[in-house]
């Protein structure tokens, strides 16, 4: 019996999401088929990683991953500099979460400086996160995005309850767009549908359906991203093509695995490799189920990555 | 491939005599194809369609039993997991080479003894142990082969070796656990596969790519194999993705017969994280067996968890039993508190609270296995089902103050609740995050 390939067609196609201006722009997504299955379908851009700053220190975060970044994190500017010019960053993701009311409770002034003095010192792209505060991300990401003018950044997160400031600050100064939902195939086709139809294109949206950490949930988003892409390949909804955005770092990096000293739990091992490994392995989980674009934080787990994709593509 | 009800019909006798207990034959036969009845039911079959249902019943993945342990490999069914669940989690096996030295090799040994973890509620291990001929030397093999199955008397054995003569001389050490007796490709067929069936073993094949693979595997089948493992050669995540995808689906979708067996995936590389990060694509992509070249404890902890999440089942979320359970030496003045029975959110709090070293009562409600949000956004885990739980499950006579502890994230239900309980409870809003209780509950005590 001769083995013959078992090879699968695809109807749809993931659109082509290209952001960031010059020569530094970059694009993801454009595939035809199901991830890196390329013996079957073109795959003409790798997923990527924009590395993840803060406009405030990142008193948050745990040792491992906050002392990679001693003697930057205290100014963005430094910061986003040193990502691109000391580890490659690609794109630089900017996280307003001292806008959030429960922390430093910045104000959209406060974010348009931080936004300014990041673009001055990078010329890559820059994603520009909010807080995750509903109503505060309208107002700092519409300021944010009036700023950011020229740059094409991908601006986010839009999501059900305040998508409307952000898609109309997106269409007025040229900026593509993260569209969040909650771990819901239909949710996330029901939110693109509804920026579309402000008129916003939908080759400009980048879809985020939630990520998970390992060992808390990620079978849930694993799964949801399988069957979004699914629905854009084999059933061509042409909803369900835009590119796949996981933000895995707070996730990851809130963990009891990320943080708990070896003292404590001798049978988890080494602390700063456990917590690298968790960031690395959550990364591969999401890209294996067709994510585009991660947000990382840790150099290590994003080298890591980079390598592993390298091996893939 | 599973066959249709009308497919089946054909080869019945066709008398509808219901002896098999149901009206017709055509009914027996859709019992058939949904897997819910089994031919012997119907003592008329002919011998023919005995042979022709029995093959079709054949799982399209044959499964293979490794180590002492018993563990499973192979028969799977889906190329997705929300389709349906994953069936048999890959063992993790840790290679060791046999020049490494009887001190190294005993760290290896002691690393495998130990790698044991605790993940919510399952018991995750190192479980297989890769016995790598370096030497090329028999005697040396075996020596080694014996070291391991005498010093990790649970863990099961790969006896890697292309040379019969080595496999030879260590498979006396160990025919008794179930190893799998990995090397054999195109111009060792014969010695090999004459070990493995005197000595009723599994047979690891290895040749480069499917087409040759394919060959071999044939040859060994008509040889008289029926458990095999096959290698294709994939070593970067590249060949790994594609080629596992290729020999899954052919497998599933194509009946193909020479590549329904579990497939045995070698990552070892000399970047710790880097090898994590290729062993976590064999996890998600179909390896039956993963071969690694260390097992720091860091990187087990994440693969095993990595492995459970995927092969969790998509339709039932792991779940605890509906009950108060008792923790640390809790008596009628310890506090109670409550939650879901997800097994997340209760290995979650129930390590805070062990962790806090205050006794507690912690009641477990039955709400399908949901996250506290998740079941009180779908109106399981409210007012009305809480107080019915606190009463019939006689909460009351544990603990001598009624008052039960509720998570913060749901601390808009305290008002209904004790309306509902009446009877003298009180409601105290806890905190919302888990790894605030220590905290909270030192700060009662
Ligand atoms: C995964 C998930 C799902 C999974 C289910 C997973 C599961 N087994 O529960 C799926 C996809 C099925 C799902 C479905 C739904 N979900 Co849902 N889901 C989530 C998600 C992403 C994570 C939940 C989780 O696993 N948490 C981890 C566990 C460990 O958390 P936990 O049980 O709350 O426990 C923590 C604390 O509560 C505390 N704690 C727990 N017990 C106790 C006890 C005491 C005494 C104390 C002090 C503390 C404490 O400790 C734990 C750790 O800190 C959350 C969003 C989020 N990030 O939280 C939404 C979320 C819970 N879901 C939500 C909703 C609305 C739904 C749906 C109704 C809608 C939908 N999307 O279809 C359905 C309902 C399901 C149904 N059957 O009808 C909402 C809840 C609404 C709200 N608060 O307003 C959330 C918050 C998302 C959101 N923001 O919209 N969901
Ligand atoms: S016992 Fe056999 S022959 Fe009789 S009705 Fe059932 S299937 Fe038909």
């Amino acid at each position: 019996m001769p083995f013959v390939i078992p090879k699968d067609t695809y109807a749809g196609k993931v659109n082509a999401l290209t952001f960031g201006s010059g020569d530094k722009a970059v694009t993801v997504g454009g595939e035809n088929g199901l991830p890196f299955l390329s013996f079957e379908c073109s795959i003409p851009n790798r997923p990527l990683i924009a590395i993840e700053i803060q406009d405030v220190a990142p008193s948050d975060w745990p040792d491992t991953v906050r002392k990679a970044y001693d003697g930057v994190s205290e100014s963005p500017a430094k910061w986003a500099r040193f990502c691109q010019d000391s580890l490659g960053a690609k794109i630089v993701a900017l996280r307003l979460a001292g806008t959030h009311p429960d922390r430093e409770n910045r104000s959209a002034e406060d974010a348009v400086k931080t936004v300014t003095e990041v673009l001055s010192a990078i010329d890559v792209p820059l994603m520009i996160l909010g807080s995750g505060h509903i109503e505060k991300d309208a107002q700092v990401l519409k300021a944010a995005a009036e700023a950011a003018k020229g740059r094409e950044c991908i601006l986010g997160k839009a999501q059900e309850e305040n998508y409307k400031t952000i898609v109309t600050a997106a269409i007025a100064n040229n900026h593509k767009l993260i569209a969040m939902s909650q771990l819901d195939v239909n949710l996330a086709k029901q939110l693109n549908i509804l920026i579309t139809q402000m008129g916003f294109n939908k080759d400009n949206i980048i879809m985020d359906p939630m990520s998970s950490a390992l060992g808390y949930g990620i079978e849930y988003t694993y799964s949801v991203m399988e069957r979004i892409r699914q629905a854009a390949l084999v059933q061509n909804d042409p909803m369900m093509q835009t590119p796949l955005l996981c933000d895995i770092g707070p996730n990851v990096w809130k963990t009891k695995e990320s943080a708990a000293p070896e003292s404590e739990l001798p049978e988890w091992g080494a602390l700063t490799e456990r917590g690298i490994v968790w960031e690395s392995i959550t990364a591969s989980t999401m890209i294996m189920a067709g994510c585009n674009l991660l947000v990382m934080r840790h150099p290590k787990a994003i080298e890591t990555v980079n390598k592993l994709v390298s091996e893939l593509i | 491939m599973a066959l249709s009800g009308v497919e089946i019909f054909k080869h019945l006798p066709k008398t509808n005599c219901k002896k098999c207990g149901y009206p017709t034959c055509l009914a027996f036969a859709m019992k058939l194809a949904a897997l819910q009845e089994s031919t012997d039911k119907c003592p008329d079959l002919s011998e023919e369609a005995k042979k022709f249902l029995g093959a079709a019943a054949e799982p399209p993945i044959k499964g293979i039993t490794l180590g002492p342990k018993g563990i499973k490999v192979g028969e799977e069914t889906v190329l997705s997991r929300h389709e349906k669940k994953f069936v048999n989690p890959c063992p993790i096996a840790l290679n060791i080479k046999d020049t490494e030295g009887a001190d190294a090799i005993g760290k290896h040994i002691a690393d495998v003894n130990s790698s044991e973890i605790d993940r919510v509620g399952q018991m995750l291990r190192v479980d297989l142990v890769c016995i790598t001929d370096e030497s090329g030397d028999p005697a040396k093999f075996a020596a080694v082969v014996k070291q391991v199955a005498d010093g990790a008397p649970n863990a099961g054995l790969i006896l890697n070796s292309s040379n019969p003569a080595s496999i030879e001389a260590a498979i006396g050490h160990c025919a008794d656990k179930k190893p799998l007796v990995y090397g054999a490709n195109a111009e060792n067929l014969d010695a090999m596969v004459k070990i493995a069936k005197e000595k009723k073993v599994a047979l690891g094949i290895y040749a480069k790519g499917l087409d040759a693979l394919s060959d071999l595997s044939e040859k060994a089948k008509g040889m008289g194999i029926t458990d095999i493992v096959l290698d294709s050669g994939a070593r970067t995540a590249k060949e790994m993705v594609e080629e596992y995808t290729m020999i899954r689906r052919a497998a599933l979708k194509k009946s193909f017969k020479p590549l329904g067996f579990p497939v045995i995936s070698f990552v070892g590389r000399d970047d710790s994280t880097l090898e994590a990060a290729v062993a976590s694509i064999g996890i998600m992509k179909y390896a039956s067996i993963i071969v690694v070249n260390s097992i720091e404890k860091w990187k087990t902890l994440a693969l095993l968890t990595l492995r459970q999440n995927i092969y969790t089942d998509p339709q039932v979320p792991m779940q605890v039993e509906q009950k108060i359970y008792k923790i640390g030496d809790a008596n009628e003045n310890s506090p109670l508190l409550i939650t879901t029975n997800f097994s997340l959110t209760y290995f979650i709090v129930r390590g805070e609270i062990e962790n806090s070293k205050v006794p507690c009562w912690l009641a477990i409600m039955n709400v399908e296995g949901l996250s506290v949000l998740t079941a009180w956004a779908a109106g399981k885990f409210v007012a009305g089902s809480i107080s019915n739980f606190i009463k019939d499950s006689e909460a009351s006579k544990l603990v001598a103050k009624k008052e039960l502890i509720l998570p913060g994230y749901v601390s808009v239900l305290s008002g209904s609740l004790e309306d509902k309980l009446g009877d003298g409870w009180k409601v105290v809003v806890g905190p919302r995050e888990a790894n605030q209780l220590p905290a909270f509950l030192k700060g009662r005590a």
